[in-house]
This record gives C-alpha cells, structure tokens and sequence, in this order.
C-alpha cells in the first residue's frame, strides 16, 4: 500500500487538523477519527473509502436502476440502496399513457437513469430525459461494491478506458456499483472477471498495472487453452442453451 | 457437575487460569456471504456467528424512523447449545439479552445517516460456556464494521465476577454458576461504557477491583477484535505485496 494510504478501522485516530476532515470521517474535541472500516488517504484532505456499504443515493447520480414495481404513474425502481427509486411517467422521454407503462417499461427491465433528487425522506426521484440515458436491452450487469466505484473508473477514467481497450466492450458503471457490459460474449467474459478482480483488489497498491498484466495473460492464454476452458463453460451454465440457439460458433 | 469444592486454589482456577486471565479467543471477519457483514467469535467455550444486514428497508413499515435507522438486535440460542436441550425460539432471557446487547452498540452507530432505514444484527450462539452475552457484542461490533456500518469505533465486552471471594475475570460456565457474582460489561476503547449488568454481590472494593478488570479485558479484546479486522484484507493479499 502507497505511504500516504492505510487501512484503517471505526475509530482509528487519523489528524489534529479537523479543517481536514472529509468523507468517511469525524471529528471529536477537534480530533479527526475514521467512521468506517476501510482505506484511509491522508493526502490534502483526510478521507476512508469504505471496503463494504450500501448505495446511498445523490442527485445527479447516474445508475443503473430495475424495475421492480408499477404503480399508479411511476415506476418502482430497485437502485441497490435501503431506498428505492421512484421514476414518474412524465421523467419518460415521451408522453405515454398510465395504461401503456408497462408495454415501455415492464417489471425486471433495466434502465440507466439520472437521480434527480433526494428529500430529507429519502424520497429518490429518477428521470430518464437526458441524453445519456436509456432503457438497457442488451449485454449484461454485474454488481460491485458502490464504494469501489471510482477505484474501477480510475483516475481521469484510465482504468475503464484501459478495460474497454483490452476486452473490445463497451462498458458503463452505474454509481450504485451495477455494470453494464455490451460487446462480443467473449469480451464481456473477460470484461466481468476483470472488474471482480479490481472490486477484490481495490484496496493493493499498483493495480492498474495488475489489471492490465492480468488481461494480456488471459487474451494471450485463449489460444493455448481454448478446448479445456471452453468445456468447463458449458459445464457451468448458459453453454448448452447457446448451443442450442446456435450462438457463439 | 456438581458445586466441586474449591473453584479456586492457590490463585489458579478449575481451567488452569489466573484470576485476571482471559478465556482463548478466536476470530474470524467475512464467514457469511449472504449477510453484509458477518463474524465467527469463539471466547473459551463459546461459539457464536454474528450477522449484519443493512442498511436496508424497514419491514414492517411501522417502525421506521423518519430521522435515523432503527438497530435490532437478535440474539438466538440454537437448541444444541447447552447441555440439556433449550426449547427453541425467543424467550425472557434472550428478549432481555436482546436489549441490552441492541443497546450496548447503538451508541457507537451514526443513526443519522440513514434515515427510515433498518440496520439488523443477528446473534447466534451455536454454543455456550457462559459470557454469551459478551461474545455476542464482540462478535456484532466486528460484523458492523464488516458490513461497511459508519460508527464511532468497535464495542469491546467481557466479564468479571467473584468465585470463593477472588475476583476474576471471564467466569467460564462453573465459575458463574457456582460463584458469587458475575457482571458483564461492554465499552468503546476510550472507556465508555455501554453495557454494565450485575448478577450477584460485590462490596464497593470489590466492584472497583472486578471494573478495572473487565476494563483491562476489553482492552485486551480489542486489540485482537482490530487485529481480526485488518486481518482480513491483508492475509490474502500477502502474495500480491510481497511479489
């Protein structure tokens, strides 16, 4: 781990110098202790990123939120926190009837989605009028720690610039720590088993360089180990169904 | 076992300890993949699992909070945990254990943060040697922290007691059923307390004696509550450091 970082848990002394303190942190009698169990910086202003935690929704956070629910001109969306997301019809980016949701948006769809705004309540208000956002309909999502979430994007978006360039995929991270992946099977394998690897290991030093080691190896293996590997996939799952329908060969 | 004659001789007792010695303690961080936080904690002859979930939503909708989380705390003796088979479910016992343990942490538990949410806390205890109560704490404080729960610091708990008129520390199951007194406390490591239950009689002198104790004891677990913790994420990672 670099110097100026540590682990550090509930408690743990960090400074003196409470102008200091930021997320992941308190001050008490002018001293600034960690509030979480994770990994402390100390560099310019003093913060833990925690290792584990649940999403707490901000406006203007971008997520990937699923539909869980229909009711009476919103839709109940599940956005991975201890609060759910409401998104109105009007927040849709045409005029639909109440009648007609379900045929734009049904139960277990997958958007990607603006936070709007948060009350006092917890009341978490979604909207999918801006060009960034739309419904999901292809690729796949893995879920991470929400907390990991920068460690994955990287500094100035290197890592996530890095992953799209090794695997071919298209990938985006939804604040709330769910990814979707778009791209050939292939890549989108090797997309997933690289971000499992970064949320694993988010908290070791040196880990772009990893990753970026971990990925050549695993392109330049394939070749090599093409039958076996292929096998122990179609003992897991999803092999025979793409057999069937043909896909992939 | 029947009251034997002496619990304590010469300064050592029926398990060979010295009156301010703790019971070997064994922790393991991150046993359940389900929860979002989760802790094996064994104190001496007692094995407990401690499992945190949340924050997350309040079921039944009624007792949420509109300003802060609501903390439960369940604690559970399986059947198989004690000698003669204890009828399964909650009862007095338990509720009150409960309660004072959901207690002992909420204080160190930044609430606030999370409003109308539930943050809940499972104990069981798969066996038991007396001092469940404390083992409990131990284990829920670290699971807490586990499940990435904000907090003031870790809650560290253990006992004192008066066995043949000594002092000690930690009463196993013989000494607190054939002893004078046993008094469970938990306490952050800056001294505060937040548990402080007595069963038994101590004089004044005693009570000061049996408190300085049980303090030296949670101090003593704490070091290895944190130990655990940072264990964690460093075992497996030695390789990638070192190389």
């Amino acid at each position: 781990m670099e110097m100026d970082k540590k682990l550090v848990i509930p408690g743990d002394f960090l400074s003196d110098d409470a102008k200091l303190a930021d997320e992941g942190t308190y001050v008490e009698d002018g001293k600034v202790y960690s509030s979480v169990f994770g990994v402390a910086s100390l560099k310019d202003r003093i913060r833990v990123v925690p290792l584990s935690g649940k999403y707490i929704p901000r406006a203007g956070d971008i997520i990937i939120g699923v539909i869980k629910e229909i009711a009476f001109s919103n839709w109940i969306v599940d956005i991975r926190s201890p609060y759910e997301g409401l998104l109105h019809i009007s927040e849709f980016p045409r005029r639909i009837e109440s009648a007609d949701m379900s045929r734009y948006l049904n139960i277990g769809d997958s958007i990607m989605t603006l936070v709007s705004d948060v009350d006092a309540n917890m009341k978490v208000e979604l909207t999918l009028n801006d060009q960034r956002l739309r419904p999901i309909k292809e690729g796949r999502i893995i879920a991470v720690t929400p907390s990991k979430v920068p460690r994955l994007i990287g500094r100035g978006g290197s890592m996530i610039a890095m992953l799209k360039n090794e695997t071919g995929c298209n990938i985006f991270i939804g604040q709330n720590g769910r990814v979707w992946i778009s791209g050939k099977d292939k890549g989108m394998d090797l997309a997933a088993r690289a971000i499992l690897k970064i949320e694993k290991e988010t908290h070791i030093s040196g880990l772009t360089d990893r990753i970026t080691k971990f990925l050549k190896e695993e392109k330049g293996e394939k070749p090599k180990e093409k039958e076996p590997e292929e096998e122990v996939e179609e003992d897991k799952s999803g092999g025979i169904l793409d057999e069937l329908l043909g896909n992939d060969k | 076992m029947s009251k034997p004659e002496k619990l304590i001789e010469n300064g050592i007792r029926l398990d060979g300890r010295k009156p301010d010695e703790l019971r070997p303690i064994k922790i393991k961080v991150g046993v359940l993949n389900r929860a979002d936080g989760s802790c094996y904690f064994e104190f001496g002859g007692n094995k407990v699992i401690a499992a945190v979930y949340g924050p997350r939503e309040v079921h039944p909708r009624h007792m949420q909070k509109s300003t802060s989380a609501v903390v439960r705390y369940r604690y559970n003796m399986a059947s198989f945990s004690v000698e003669e088979r204890k009828r399964p479910g909650p009862d007095r016992r338990s509720i009150e254990v409960s309660k004072v343990s959901r207690e002992a942490l909420e204080p160190v538990i930044f609430q606030e943060y999370f409003p109308r949410s539930a943050i809940d806390i499972f104990v069981e205890v798969l066996q038991a040697d007396a001092g469940t109560r404390t083992a409990g704490i131990n284990a829920a404080s670290i699971a807490l922290a586990d499940a990435g729960i904000p907090m003031k610091s870790l809650v560290s708990a253990c006992a004192a007691g008066k066995i043949d008129g000594t002092v000690v520390l930690d009463l196993n199951k013989d000494e607190d059923n054939y002893g004078q007194a046993d008094m469970p406390i938990a306490m952050t490591p800056d001294g505060r307390i937040t548990l402080l239950q007595m069963d038994g009689n101590l004089s004044k002198d005693e009570f000061r004696e049996a408190f300085e104790m049980a303090k030296n004891g949670c101090a003593a677990i704490y070091d290895m509550q944190r130990a655990a913790l940072l264990e964690r994420y460093t075992s497996q990672t030695e390789g990638d450091i070192l190389e």
